[in-house]
C-alpha cells in the first residue's frame, strides 16, 4: 500500500503546552484510521493540523506528495474541500435550511457573486439531493438544520462532506454528542463512504469498542504524542490502561471510556 | 480569599462559623464600595451643577420695575410656562373650525414638509444599514481578518456617530447647498456609525462553529460571514434597524434648522418670526408622526421577534 497522508515531526505548542509533539505518522488510501486517547491528547489538534484549520508550530504535513502546510490561498480552500471535515457539535448553520447546509460543501468551486447570493446550479442541488438520499434525509431537504436530531444533523454534515467530492475524511468526535442508535448510524454512514468509495477516513474517537469495531487501524495518543499504532488485536489491556493514564483506577473498563463531557470550543479543550 | 490563609485554626474551626465570619467581612466591604461610590457620586454631581451655572445668582427684574438678586432656578421656572403659553393658540368652541384652520394655516406647506421628512429618514436609514452592515463583520473582534481591518473598520464607524448629525448636516449643506440631500447624507452617515456599532456587538456575540464549518469546506472569509454568520445576526438587525428609523424621524424633523430639508426649517422660521402658535403646530405634526411611526415600527418588530420563536 502506497501511504497519502505523511506527517513529519509535526508539533503544534500553545504558549507552554504541547498539543501535538513530534509527530510522525503516514496513512495509506483507503485506510479506515482511528484515532483514540485522553481528553486533551491532542487528536483534535492533530485532525485541526491536517485540514489546516491551525498551522503547524513545526513538521510538515504532505498528501499524494504536495506540501499541505505551504499551501495558500485558493489552493489551501481546495485542499480544505478535498479533506472534508466533520465536527462534534455538526459546525452547521442552524438557521439555513438543509439543503443549503449541504451546497456549503461546494463553496470552494464558487466565485464571489454566485457565493454570496446563494445561486447554485442544477449540478450541484441534484449532488446535494443524492447525498442526502444516501444517509435518508431527503425528506427533511428543506427543514431549517436546526430543527433536526443530534444524529440527523450529523448525517447532514456527513452529506455536505461528501458533495466536498473529499479524498480524505477527517472526523472529530462525530459521535460524542450523539446517542447509541444514531451512533451506530453515523459510524455506518463513514463505512460506506469508505468502502464504497474509497475514501480515506480519519476519526478521532474515544469509545474503545467503536474503535475496534470499526477501525482498520487504531492510532493511540498521550500528551501530544502518538503512544500506539496498530491493530485493534494488538490493543492489549496492558497497553489501553497506559493510553489512558488509569492513576486511582484499579478496575478498568473498556466499555466505560467515554468519560470525556463535551467541551464548547475544542480549541479549549487543550490543556493538561 | 485571604482570610483563608490567615490561620490554621479556621481550618478547624465549624464551617458555619466561618461563613459568618466570611459573610461580616462580605457585608463590610460592600458598604466600604457603596460610602465610597455615593462620596464620589456626590462629588461630581455638585461639581458638575456648579459648572453648569445651577448655582448661579442673577438680577431678575420685578413686576413693579425694581431689580433684585435672585437664585437662577426659582427665577427662571416661570418663564417657562410663559413661553410655553404664548405658544398655545386661541381656539374657541363656537369657532373651532375656523380656529383650528388659523392655527395650522400652513398646512399645506407643512404636509410637503412632513412627507419629505419622512422620506428622508428612510433614505439615510437605508443608507446607514448598508454602510453599517458592511462594516459590522471587519469591525467584530472575532471576525476581523486582521487587527489593521478591525482598527480601520471602526475608527471610521466612531468617527461617523461621534460627530452628530446636525454638524454632518452644516457641512454637507456647505457642499452641496440647502435641501434633503444634504440630510439624508448627515443622516445616513450618523446612523451607519450608530447601527455598524450596534451590529458589530451582535456580532461579536454569535457562535462561531458553522463558521468553522464553512472554513473547512473551503470556504472564503466571505463565505464564513455569508453563510455562516449572517443567519444567525439577521434578526437583531432588523429589529435594531427599525429602533433606527424612529430615531431618524425625530432626527431629520429637526436637520432641517440648518438648511438641510424638512420641516427643521420651518421651525427656525417660526422662532425667528416669533410666530409662537406655529410651533405648537409644527410640534403638534412631529408629535403626531413620532407616535404612529414608533407604534408601527414596535408592531413590526414584535412580528419579525415572534416569527424567530415559531420557525
Amino acid at each position: 500500500m502506497t501511504s497519502v497522508l505523511t506527517l513529519r515531526s509535526v508539533s503544534r505548542h500553545f504558549g507552554d503546552t504541547r498539543a501535538v509533539d513530534d509527530v510522525n505518522l503516514s496513512i495509506e488510501a483507503g485506510q479506515f484510521v482511528g484515532v483514540i486517547g485522553r481528553s486533551g491528547a491532542g487528536k483534535s489538534t492533530m485532525l485541526r493540523l491536517i485540514n489546516r484549520l491551525i498551522d503547524p508550530t513545526t513538521g510538515s504535513i504532505s498528501f499524494e506528495g504536495v506540501e499541505v502546510t505551504a499551501l495558500k490561498g485558493r489552493a489551501l480552500r481546495d485542499w480544505r474541500r478535498s479533506c472534508a471535515m466533520i465536527f462534534q457539535q455538526f459546525n452547521l448553520v442552524d438557521r439555513l435550511d438543509v439543503l443549503t447546509n449541504v451546497l456549503i460543501g461546494r463553496l470552494a468551486e464558487h466565485g464571489f457573486l454566485s457565493s454570496m447570493t446563494m445561486r447554485f446550479s442544477d449540478a450541484e442541488r441534484t449532488m446535494a439531493i443524492e447525498a442526502l438520499d444516501r444517509l435518508d434525509l431527503v425528506p427533511q431537504a428543506l427543514q431549517r438544520a436546526g430543527t433536526l436530531s443530534g444524529g440527523q444533523q450529523q448525517r447532514v454534515a456527513i452529506a455536505k462532506a461528501l458533495v466536498q467530492n473529499p479524498k480524505i475524511m477527517l472526523a472529530d468526535e462525530p459521535i460524542a454528542s450523539l446517542d447509541p442508535a444514531n451512533a451506530t448510524l453515523v459510524m455506518d454512514g463513514l463505512r460506506a463512504i469508505n468502502k464504497d468509495h474509497g475514501i480515506t477516513v480519519l476519526v478521532n474517537l474515544h469509545t474503545l469498542d467503536t474503535a475496534r469495531a470499526y477501525c482498520d487501524r487504531i492510532i493511540a495518543m498521550r500528551q501530544g504524542r502518538v503512544f500506539f499504532d496498530g491493530t485493534a488485536a494488538q490493543l492489549t489491556d496492558d497497553v489501553v490502561r497506559d493510553i489512558y493514564g488509569t492513576e486511582g483506577l484499579r478496575e478498568f473498563n473498556a466499555a466505560v471510556t467515554s468519560t470525556q463531557t463535551i467541551t464548547g470550543q475544542p480549541t479549549t479543550s487543550i490543556s493538561a | 480569599m485571604t482570610l483563608a490563609q490567615t490561620s490554621d485554626a479556621r481550618a478547624y474551626a465549624p464551617p458555619i462559623a466561618v461563613f459568618e465570619q466570611d459573610y461580616a467581612a462580605l457585608r463590610r466591604r460592600a458598604r466600604i464600595t457603596w460610602a465610597v461610590g455615593s462620596f464620589i457620586f456626590l462629588v461630581l454631581f455638585a461639581l458638575s451643577s456648579w459648572l453648569g451655572d445651577f448655582f448661579k445668582i442673577t438680577q431678575v427684574s420685578l413686576a413693579d420695575g425694581s431689580r433684585e438678586w435672585r437664585w437662577i432656578i426659582p427665577a427662571g421656572i416661570p418663564r417657562l410656562g410663559e413661553y410655553v403659553a404664548k405658544t398655545v393658540p386661541d381656539l374657541n368652541w363656537a369657532t373651532l373650525g375656523a380656529d383650528l384652520a388659523d392655527w395650522f394655516w400652513r398646512w399645506k406647506i407643512w404636509l410637503n414638509l412632513l412627507v419629505e421628512t419622512v422620506l428622508i429618514a428612510f433614505m439615510a436609514t437605508v443608507f446607514g444599514v448598508v454602510g453599517g452592515f458592511l462594516l459590522s463583520f471587519p469591525a467584530a473582534r472575532n471576525l476581523a481578518p486582521n487587527r489593521w481591518v478591525l482598527w480601520l473598520s471602526r475608527r471610521v464607524l466612531e468617527i461617523a456617530r461621534t460627530v452628530p448629525d446636525l454638524v454632518w448636516a452644516l457641512i454637507f449643506v456647505f457642499c452641496f447647498s440647502v435641501g434633503p440631500m444634504a440630510g439624508v447624507l448627515a443622516i445616513g452617515l450618523h446612523s451607519a456609525g450608530s447601527l455598524g456599532k450596534l451590529y458589530s456587538e451582535v456580532n461579536e456575540n454569535i457562535d462561531m462553529r458553522p463558521l468553522e464549518g464553512v472554513k473547512a469546506a473551503g470556504g472564503t472569509w466571505f463565505d464564513q460571514i455569508r453563510y455562516g454568520a449572517v443567519p444567525q445576526v439577521l434578526p437583531n438587525i432588523i429589529s435594531y434597524t427599525l429602533l433606527r428609523f424612529e430615531i431618524n424621524v425625530r432626527s431629520s424633523s429637526i436637520i432641517g434648522y440648518v438648511g438641510a430639508g424638512g420641516l427643521g426649517q420651518e421651525f427656525r422660521e417660526a422662532m425667528s418670526l416669533q410666530e409662537y402658535t406655529d410651533l405648537s403646530a409644527l410640534f403638534v405634526i412631529i408629535f403626531v408622526t413620532v407616535i404612529v411611526i414608533d407604534y408601527g415600527s414596535e408592531k413590526l418588530r414584535h412580528r419579525v421577534i415572534g416569527l424567530e420563536r415559531t420557525p
